[in-house]
């Protein structure tokens, strides 16, 4: 039993330390990569944005005007009891621009664009062309795995911004149409209690995010074994591992900025 | 340089080398040489180590004894950055080819070249025609891995293992999975890359026809060791029992698949 318990911890910590190296790789590529004249390709750094960026567009704005809708009549039948239901809009905007639209945003790229790369990278991996690369003095982290973090980072604070707009319009939907708000003076009061502390924590977390999706997925990708069974394995395991870790960080980046008054 | 001349000094040497997987001998103290210029062809029955043995000589493994040495410089030894060096004097082709699915024909045969060198895309395009039309391809660049079939992808391969006029070429298995008369083609190929570009070749593969074809040497492998090292002819008329079931095919002989334990590679996935 004891020994079962060890062993599991024991893999655990060779996984924890494998995803720490790769990062510690990716961050040498970046930084120290274009002094070395080794950088990766800007065609592929923009495919890559192209990909996780551009064609997530519709399902992340989908997602957020439905979650700005929900959270408008969620909360405007509690405020409705106090005859607040004006403040149905900073309420929406500030809790999507905080919280809600750089988790959901993260957790549909997540699902979309890092269980992509794990699949692509694992069968990369299974047959053989990683290895390729690598036999040809070509390092998969540069080639690979950089371009993908670049674009994951880049394009998902970008994708939290639109899914902030389309949840406050989902939220601006129903205060005009339904709880027969002023669209003015939603809009005011949208605007007069939504601060830049509240966007910029949201994009900081999105950052963060970014990072976790593109790391786990080009890890677990590259990690692969075993065909094309370990191919599926690594697929569910990286979008389930990005969802635990993003929960998680969300609530440590909350507790942090809600500790320090940010 | 002349091939004889070229052939006295030994460009690959394996001195008492051996790897272990899980406590498993994989690899059991083997000494081997390779000259320049020849064509070298190791043979053995799956999960006998030859694809490990293939791996240790590219660097893609370590040894966890003695040392290989491309070139007199030990490759066990360098750091990666030193590796890559080596790495770029070598080409390799894979078992499944291993062309990258994103990139076209032509970008798959550039992508060295666009890599490790400062060649300008007009020069890079006219190499890669001389390439494809060496293996046969001249007209397949638009084409993607997924579009050709199997034989096009290893000649393709090849086609890419030699874009930087390697020294030496490495090929795993380059006729498993093809129909003897595209496995002849690429059997012709080999010969006639090592005799035209004087590359050194090095080919891992059970394909008893084309190991007499092709082979100016040959290494049998058996259970991680060296059973015997020859000429075609040496081979041929060997009284070795391993070899003698080996090239006859028969299921009883010394090599007793059901006794011992077979595939530490398959395994392991190597």
């Amino acid at each position: 039993m004891v020994s079962e318990i060890g062993i599991v911890i024991i893999e655990y910590l060779k996984w924890f330390k494998g995803v720490i190296f790769l990062f510690i790789d990716i961050f040498y590529w970046i930084v120290f990569g274009p002094f070395k004249g080794k950088f990766s390709r800007r065609q592929s750094i923009f495919q890559q944005m192209v990909f996780v960026g551009l064609r997530s567009i519709i399902i992340v704005v989908f997602v957020d005007i439905f979650t700005g809708i929900v959270l408008a009549m969620q909360t405007a039948y509690q405020l409705q009891k106090m005859g607040a239901v004006l403040y149905v809009a900073s309420l929406v905007a500030i809790s999507l621009c905080r919280e809600l639209s750089p988790v959901l945003t993260a957790l549909v790229v997540a699902g979309r664009a890092g269980s992509a790369i794990s699949a692509e990278l694992g069968t990369m991996k299974v047959t053989e062309q990683i290895e390729a690369l690598e036999t040809m003095a070509i390092n998969p982290t540069r080639f690979l795995v950089v371009p993908r973090f670049l674009a994951l980072l880049l394009m998902l604070p970008a994708l939290t911004i639109l899914g902030n707009l389309a949840g406050i319009l989902g939220g601006y939907l129903v205060g005009t149409g339904s709880l027969h708000i002023n669209p003015d003076l939603y809009m005011q009061t949208t605007f007069k209690y939504l601060e830049l502390k509240d966007i910029y924590t949201g994009l900081i977390k999105s950052f963060a995010f970014g990072m976790i999706i593109a790391l786990i997925g080009c890890y677990e990708g590259l990690n692969t074994r075993g065909g094309a069974e370990g191919v599926g394995k690594a697929t569910t395991r990286s979008v389930v591992i990005s969802f635990i870790l993003i929960i998680l960080v969300d609530c440590i980046i909350t507790a942090i900025f809600y500790f320090s008054k940010i | 340089m002349s091939v004889k001349e070229c052939k006295a000094e030994s460009i690959i040497s394996l001195r008492n080398v051996s790897k272990f997987f899980q406590g498993k001998t994989v690899i059991d103290d083997v000494n081997l040489d390779i000259y320049c210029g020849e064509t070298f062809v190791i043979m053995g029955c799956s999960g006998s180590g030859k694809s490990t043995l293939l791996r240790l000589m590219t660097g893609a493994i370590r040894p966890d004894k003695g040392s290989v040495a491309l070139k007199g410089r030990d490759i066990a030894k360098i750091s990666s950055e030193e590796l890559d060096e080596v790495r770029k004097t070598f080409g390799m082709t894979f078992q499944y080819s291993a062309l990258l699915d994103s990139l076209n024909v032509e970008e798959n045969i550039a992508l060295p070249l666009r890599e490790h060198t400062q060649l300008a895309e007009e020069i890079i395009k006219i190499i890669i025609k001389m390439k494809l039309s060496l293996v046969g391809l001249r007209g397949y660049e638009e084409y993607y891995p997924s579009q050709i079939s199997g034989g096009m992808r290893k000649r393709v391969g090849l086609a890419r293992a030699i874009a930087l006029d390697p020294e030496i070429v490495f090929y795993d298995e380059p006729t498993s999975g093809l129909d003897p008369v595209v496995g002849g083609v690429i059997d012709k190929l080999i010969k006639d890359l090592s005799v035209k570009l004087m590359i050194t070749s090095v080919v891992v593969t059970h394909d008893m026809h084309s190991v007499f074809e092709i082979a100016d040497r040959i290494s049998m492998i058996h259970k991680g060791k060296v059973v015997e090292v020859g000429t075609p002819e040496d081979i041929r008329n060997s009284k070795n029992e391993y070899i003698r079931q080996f090239i006859n095919g028969s299921p009883s002989g010394p090599i007793d698949f059901f006794r011992e334990d077979i595939g530490m590679e398959d395994v392991l996935d190597l």
